[in-house]
C-alpha cells in the first residue's frame, strides 16, 4: 500500500515539475507593459503580431508613471517590453531598470523622425534607450454638447458657467505644468510657483473629480456630467472614433504640454528577440494607421506613417502643422526634488479644498 | 491543588498544539513578518534596491509631524470613522435588534440573507453601483423626480455624503452581526420581568437592552472604525475632489509616487493613533457596559 502511493506521489510531483518547465521553455512570450487601451493591446493587433511572429502577448497595465516604475523595480524580469514616457527614461536607466535596444535589429528604426530619434531623454552615452512610438499634446478636450463653438483659450477652464463641470488629471507633474502654462510660463523651468498655485487654487472650485485613466474621461463625457477637462490628445481622438462620444480636442492658444512616448527594453528581459520583433511592429506604418483608422491614436513618431494617413487627418494636418509646433512645449525630464515639491503643492491644494 | 492544575493546563496545551500550530504558523508568515519588513522599511530613507544608497533615518516620522497636512488628514479620517461607525449603529443596531427578538424562522432566514448579501458582492463592483445611483441623471436622481411633484436635482456622487453612504453600505452588515448576535443570546425572561415590574420601553432600552447587548456594540464599533479610517477605495471613487484622506495619501505614497519609506511610516503612525483611541475608549465603554 505504501510503495504505490509513494510511487504516485512521485508521479504526481513528476509531472508537475515537468509541467513547470515546459511552461518554463515555452516562454516565447512577449510580456508588455503599457496603459490599458493604447495601442499595444487591442485584439486585432496582438493577433496580427502573434500570427506573423509565432510569440504569444501577455498584456500587463499601469496607471501612472511612477507605478510602471514601481512594476519594473518589483517584478524584475517579468517584462520584455515596457512603454515610458521619454521625461521618465532618464530615471528608468538610472534605476538600471531598462537596457540599451540594438536598433539595427527594428528595420523601421530609420524612418522615425530625426529630432524625435536623436531626442536627448533617449539616448545615453551613445547607446538607445528608447525608441519613439508616438506623441502627442495634454491638452483640454470638450463635451461638444456643452458648447457651440469650440473655445480657444485655457481661460474657459476658468470660467463660472464651467462650475462642478471641470475635470483634471490627479497627477501633480501634470497639474502643476497645467498651472505654468495657464500662468504663461515655460513647463520644464517655472519661474513663479507662486502664479501657478494661485491659478490652480482658482482652479479647485471648478472642479468636478480627478480623473487617472480613460476611462474615467470617458465616462464622465458619456453621462453628460462634465464640459471641458484637460486630456491627451491620443485620447480624446479615440473617444471621438471609437467610443463614438462628443469630445473634441482643443489646443489653446497659450500653449500645451508635448510628451513623446518610447518603447524601452526592460533589464533582465528574458526575450529580448520578442521584444525587437514586438517594437518593430508597433513602430510600422501599417499597425499605425490600421490604429488610427480602428481606434484613434496620437502621432505616430515614424514619419512614414504619418504621410500614409490621408491628407485631411487631424494627426497629420492639425498636429504637424508649424502653427501647432510653435504653441507645445516638449516635457523634459522632472527631477525626484522638483517631483516631490510638485507633489507637496499638490497634496496641498486637495486637502485645501476640504 | 495549584499543582493540579497546572500539570492540568499542561496536559491541556500539547494536546492542544497541532491544533493552534496552523494558524499561529499562518499569522507569523503572512501578518508578522511582512509587517516587521514594513517596520523597517519605515525608518529607511530609501528602498535597497537596484543598489540605491540607503541608511536608517527618522525622517519618515518627522515629516508627519513637520506638515500640518498629514495631520488635518488624519483628523478628516478619524472623523470620516466616527460618522460612519454612528450611522453604522443607528441603521444595523434597531435592525438587529428585530433580527434577534421580533422575527422568527423563515422571515428571520429571509431578512438575515438581505443583510449579509453585501459581503457576498466585491467591494468595487458595491462603490460602482453607488456611482451610478448617485450620480446627476442617476438612477436615485430619475427615480426621486419621477415620482415627487416639483424639481429636484439629485447630484450626490463625489461629495463627503457619497463617501459616507458607500462606506456605511460597506460596513453595515457588521454592526448587525456583531449586535444580533449579543441580543440574541439576551434571555426573555429578564426583559419579561422587566415589562412585569413596570419599566417602559425606553427603560427597559437604556437598562436591561442596551447594557447587555454592549459587548456586541463595542467589537462592532471596533470592526468598523478601524478600517474606514484608513479606507482610500471609497473616497477615491466616490469623493472626487473632496476624497483625500489618509488612506489615499498613505496609498499614492505605495502606488504613485514610490516612497513606501514614507507610506509605511505614516501607516505605523495610524495604527498607533488608532490603538490609542481603542485603548482610551476600553475603560470608558467597560464602565458604561
Amino acid at each position: 500500500m505504501r510503495m504505490p502511493r509513494l510511487t504516485a506521489f512521485l508521479t504526481a510531483t513528476a509531472v508537475f515539475v515537468s509541467a513547470f518547465t515546459f511552461a518554463a521553455q515555452a516562454a516565447e512570450e512577449v510580456h508588455v507593459l503599457n496603459w490599458k487601451g493604447y495601442g499595444a493591446d487591442e485584439p486585432w493587433a496582438v493577433a496580427n503580431f502573434e500570427k506573423a511572429t509565432g510569440y504569444k502577448v501577455v498584456n500587463d497595465f499601469f496607471n501612472s508613471e511612477q507605478e510602471m516604475l514601481t512594476k519594473l523595480r518589483t517584478n524584475p524580469g517579468l517584462y520584455d517590453v515596457v512603454m515610458i514616457n521619454a521625461a521618465f527614461n532618464d530615471q528608468a536607466m538610472a534605476g538600471k531598470l531598462i537596457q540599451p535596444i540594438d536598433t539595427s535589429k527594428l528595420s523601421n528604426y530609420a524612418d522615425i523622425a530625426k529630432d524625435k530619434a536623436g531626442s536627448p531623454m533617449l539616448n545615453h552615452d551613445g547607446k538607445v534607450y528608447g525608441v519613439p512610438w508616438v506623441w502627442g499634446l495634454t491638452a483640454l478636450a470638450i463635451n461638444e454638447k456643452s458648447f457651440d463653438k469650440p473655445p480657444t483659450s485655457i481661460a474657459e477652464m476658468w470660467d463660472p458657467a464651467h462650475k462642478g463641470r471641470v475635470i483634471i488629471r490627479d497627477d501633480a507633474v501634470e497639474a502643476v505644468q497645467f498651472g505654468a502654462i495657464a500662468s504663461g510660463q515655460n513647463i520644464n523651468d517655472i519661474k513663479d510657483m507662486g502664479a501657478v498655485k494661485a491659478k490652480l487654487t482658482s482652479l479647485m472650485p471648478q472642479i468636478k473629480t480627478f480623473w487617472s485613466s480613460e476611462n474615467d474621461w470617458n465616462q464622465m463625457v458619456a453621462s453628460n456630467q462634465i464640459d471641458i477637462g484637460t486630456y491627451w490628445s491620443g485620447s480624446a481622438d479615440r473617444a471621438k472614433t471609437h467610443f463614438k462620444l462628443p469630445v473634441s480636442l482643443v489646443i489653446p492658444q497659450e500653449g500645451a504640454v508635448a510628451w513623446l512616448d518610447a518603447f524601452s527594453i526592460p533589464a533582465g528581459s528574458k526575450n529580448v528577440a520578442g521584444a525587437e520583433a514586438f517594437i518593430n511592429y508597433m513602430i510600422d506604418p501599417k499597425f499605425y494607421v490600421e490604429w488610427v483608422t480602428k481606434v484613434g491614436a496620437p502621432v505616430s513618431a515614424n514619419t512614414k506613417a504619418v504621410e500614409a494617413l490621408p491628407e485631411d487627418a487631424f494627426n497629420r494636418k492639425v498636429m504637424g502643422s508649424p502653427e501647432v509646433a510653435k504653441r507645445i512645449q516638449f516635457q523634459a525630464p522632472v527631477t525626484d526634488e522638483q517631483r516631490e515639491k510638485y507633489l507637496a503643492l499638490w497634496q496641498e491644494l486637495k486637502v485645501n479644498v476640504k | 491543588m495549584a499543582e493540579q492544575l497546572a500539570t492540568g493546563s499542561r496536559r491541556g496545551l500539547r494536546p492542544a498544539l497541532p491544533l493552534l500550530l496552523p494558524a499561529y504558523l499562518w499569522l507569523t508568515v503572512a501578518i508578522f513578518l511582512p509587517l516587521s519588513a514594513m517596520v523597517f522599511f519605515s525608518f529607511m530613507t530609501d528602498l535597497p534596491l537596484a543598489g540605491k544608497e540607503w541608511s536608517f533615518t527618522l525622517g519618515n516620522y518627522a515629516a508627519f509631524f513637520s506638515q500640518s497636512l498629514y495631520l488635518t488628514l488624519l483628523l478628516a479620517s478619524l472623523r470620516l470613522g466616527l460618522e460612519v461607525t454612528l450611522w453604522c449603529v443607528v441603521i444595523g443596531y434597531p435592525a438587529a435588534y428585530v433580527l434577534a427578538k421580533v422575527l422568527k424562522g423563515r422571515s428571520r432566514e429571509a431578512i438575515f440573507l438581505l443583510v449579509i448579501l453585501p459581503f457576498w458582492s466585491n467591494g468595487l463592483v458595491r462603490i460602482f453601483s453607488w456611482a451610478m445611483v448617485l450620480r446627476e441623471g442617476g438612477i436615485l436622481d430619475i427615480t426621486l423626480n419621477a415620482v415627487l411633484p416639483f424639481k429636484i436635482n439629485i447630484d450626490l456622487m463625489y461629495s463627503y455624503p457619497a463617501v459616507i453612504i458607500g462606506l456605511v453600505h460597506s460596513y453595515v452588515p457588521y454592526m448587525v452581526l456583531t449586535c444580533y448576535l449579543t441580543l440574541q443570546a439576551i434571555d426573555d425572561s429578564l426583559i419579561e420581568a422587566g415589562r412585569s415590574l413596570g419599566a417602559s420601553r425606553l427603560q427597559m432600552l437604556k437598562r436591561v437592552i442596551i447594557p447587555l447587548s454592549m459587548p456586541g456594540l463595542i467589537a462592532g464599533a471596533a470592526l468598523i472604525f478601524v478600517p474606514v479610517v484608513g479606507s482610500f477605495m471609497e473616497p477615491r471613487i466616490l469623493g472626487g475632489r473632496t476624497g483625500t484622506f489618509y488612506g489615499t495619501v498613505i496609498e499614492d505614497q505605495f502606488v504613485a509616487v514610490f516612497n513606501w519609506p514614507l507610506g509605511a511610516a505614516l501607516s505605523f503612525i495610524l495604527l498607533a493613533v488608532v490603538l490609542v483611541i481603542l485603548a482610551l475608549a476600553a475603560p470608558v465603554l467597560r464602565r458604561a457596559g
